[in-house]
């Protein structure tokens, strides 16, 4: 078993909610608002599905999509936020552009959808995430160790690592595959890893997909 | 009371590990919890359960209450009434009555927190006393549309607090201070809660002659006009046209609130010769709502205005299907389709009830999923951890916090 040059300690992240104080009624609302909020905010309405609703099928809906279709009944739009592919993205901002042009795009030719309204109580509350990064005491050397971490760890702890590394921290690649491919030397795992997407996956179907990968490349 | 180890069979180990990482970082911080009453209502019940948690994690935690007369909680049960949009009469008067006994409170409250953390509006003046400590105000109340007279008069004083918290989006406004969502959460190992023995279920349905020889629809709530029980009614007469069902309306004794009597005078009335119908008044009594939670096909909660509604998330927590209005924090514990059916009226919940009672598949999968939603966001654990992070984030201005 290869020892790896470095250790790899896992953090987990647990996560606050702040409120921003604002809201959208309406799409343009909508629009202008995810134009101007914090990216941690952006961040917030594209991943708290997959944290909190971590029980649900895959393809969680961002909260966009969510809103969109569910409140102001634009299905289509709402077909077309949720469809994002969110791991195209290196970074929040990019991230936000897309789903600002989705937007602006769809109303372009649907003028008739900037005439709707959210009922009282059912706007759209813009939320933001701040991300809590705790060391925990599991440290691996090899990579039957991580398997073996894999398994007991929090689904924060790989959402962390596989999510929030990548496009929050802008580390380009999730941590895991970072950690194999410079301290393993494994660059065919890495690789195999970094192209799953996490997005389409419960977290406990993602954290299973992860260790039987490991599992098959410790026994070849 | 339950101790922290007991919760890792529900939540998981790690889970509990997590509570641990986040109680050693706050070794050393006193936590002063500051409320008007240490029993009765959900404030005190929740702090029951936290404060001696938070202890045995080893946070410092002490609980302390303001004083106050009648006059006064006179005066903040009008305060309260208007904060949730209820009509109101406030005078000059009642502002001078809070100051009064704000003044005394402040002269006589001994401040030891590090981080005092106040609940709702009768302790808010204490602030005055803030020194280079860390305050935070907790609004337990729906405010989304406050009176605005009161609300600018508690301003003043939210002004001078680090952080608020809030319970559902919607109750959230611009303020100069930074704001948090923190929502209420149930105790799976409280007696409301916790897994019964079907001996236990048969007896409480025995007691009040119920049979199990069709699908009960329940809805427990006080009688009250918010949750309108009438409504209720009129739907199950809907759903009895086509399905042979039961309805329970299960809730407290109303002996001290006129209005609910009248309520509940009513609700008799509409009743009248339905065998099927069955008006529960129960005492305070957390087993046999259990009891009749889980004796249920069918969760209704047709509130016209909710604070939170943890009766739904005591419900999804049992794995009942459950239908609800989308009203206050009811769409933080239902997606519709996914975890309950929401309804915005008698029609839509009769639809609802429909659905569930003839797909008992659909029923059951809706009712599993919302019980692994309350399990991985509404247990007293998640809170436990909110507050935690929550009195980090007072030493932390970033949005992302490496500790």
């Amino acid at each position: 078993m290869i020892k790896a040059k470095e250790p790899f300690r896992f953090h987990t992240r647990l996560h606050l909610s702040e409120l921003t104080g604002l809201r959208a009624a309406t799409l343009s609302q909508l629009l202008r608002l995810i134009k101007e909020v914090p990216g941690a905010s952006i961040y917030h309405h594209t991943h708290r599905f997959l944290q909190q609703h971590q029980y649900l099928s895959p393809e969680p809906p961002n909260d966009f999509a969510y809103w969109v279709s569910g409140v102001l009944g634009e299905d289509e739009l709402g077909e077309r936020l949720a469809s994002i592919d969110t791991i195209q993205y290196p970074t929040i901002r990019s991230l936000r552009d897309k789903i600002a042009s989705t937007i602006e795009d769809y109303l372009k030719n649907n003028a008739l959808a900037k005439l709707k309204f959210a009922r009282e109580g059912e706007e759209f509350y813009f939320i933001k995430s701040v991300s809590f990064v705790v060391p925990t005491n599991y440290i691996a050397s090899d990579l039957a160790e991580f398997t073996q971490v894999l398994k007991k760890i929090t689904i924060e702890s790989i959402y962390f690592h596989i999510f929030e590394a990548r496009l929050r921290l802008e580390k380009q690649t999730n941590d895991f595959s970072n950690w194999i491919e410079t301290s393993i030397g494994d660059k065919k795992l890495a690789d195999k890893i970094s192209s799953l997407d996490p997005y389409t996956r419960t977290l406990e179907d993602l954290r299973k997909t992860l260790i039987n990968i490991m599992e098959k490349r410790i026994s070849s | 009371m339950a101790k922290i180890e007991e919760y890792i069979p529900i939540v998981g180990q790690s889970v509990i590990d997590d509570l641990k990482l986040l109680a050693e970082k706050l070794k050393g911080k006193v936590i002063q919890h500051i409320n008007s009453t240490s029993v009765g209502g959900g404030v005190a019940e929740i702090l029951t359960r936290i404060v001696p948690l938070l202890r045995e994690l080893g946070v410092d935690t002490r609980w302390d209450l303001i004083k106050g007369g009648e006059q006064f909680f006179e005066t903040t049960k009008k305060f309260h009434n208007s904060l949730h949009a209820r009509p109101e009469v406030i005078t000059e008067r009642d502002f001078e009555i809070f100051a009064e006994t704000s003044q005394k409170n402040i002269e006589e409250m001994q401040i030891s927190g590090d981080i005092v953390f106040v609940h709702d509006p009768q302790p808010i003046a204490l602030v005055k006393k803030k020194t280079d400590n860390k305050w935070i105000w907790r609004c337990h109340i729906d405010v989304s549309n406050p009176n605005a007279q009161v609300w600018q008069f508690l301003m003043d004083f939210i002004g001078q607090y680090d952080s608020a918290v809030f319970s559902a989006p919607s109750f959230s406004r611009k303020l100069p201070i930074r704001q948090f969502l923190i929502s209420p959460s149930i105790d799976p190992l409280s007696d409301k809660n916790k897994d019964l023995p079907r001996e236990t279920i048969d007896s409480v349905l025995k007691k009040y002659n119920i049979l199990q020889d069709k699908p009960i629809i329940t809805q427990i709530s006080r009688f009250d006009r918010l949750k309108d029980p009438l409504g209720v009614i009129e739907a199950y007469l809907q759903v009895k046209k086509y399905i042979n069902c039961q309805l329970i309306l299960a809730g407290g004794t109303a002996t001290d609130d006129p209005e609910g009597l009248k309520v509940l005078e009513e609700v008799k009335e509409r009743v009248k010769q339905d065998n099927d119908i069955h008006i529960l008044l129960l005492a305070q009594n957390d087993i046999e709502v259990n009891a009749l939670q889980r004796a249920s096909d069918v969760i209704i909660q047709k509130s016209i205005k909710e604070g939170f509604g943890l009766t739904v998330a005591e419900a999804l927590w049992k794995a009942k299907p459950v239908v609800a209005s989308n009203v206050g924090g009811i769409p933080l514990q239902i997606k519709h389709k996914y975890s309950g059916l929401l309804c915005h009226s008698i029609e839509g919940a009769t639809f609802a009830l429909k659905q569930l009672l003839n797909s008992p598949e659909y029923a059951k999968k809706l009712g599993k999923n919302g019980q692994e939603h309350i399990r991985n966001n509404f247990l007293l654990t998640r809170h436990l951890r909110d507050y935690m992070l929550l009195f980090l984030s007072l030493f932390h201005t970033q949005d992302i916090v490496y500790l």
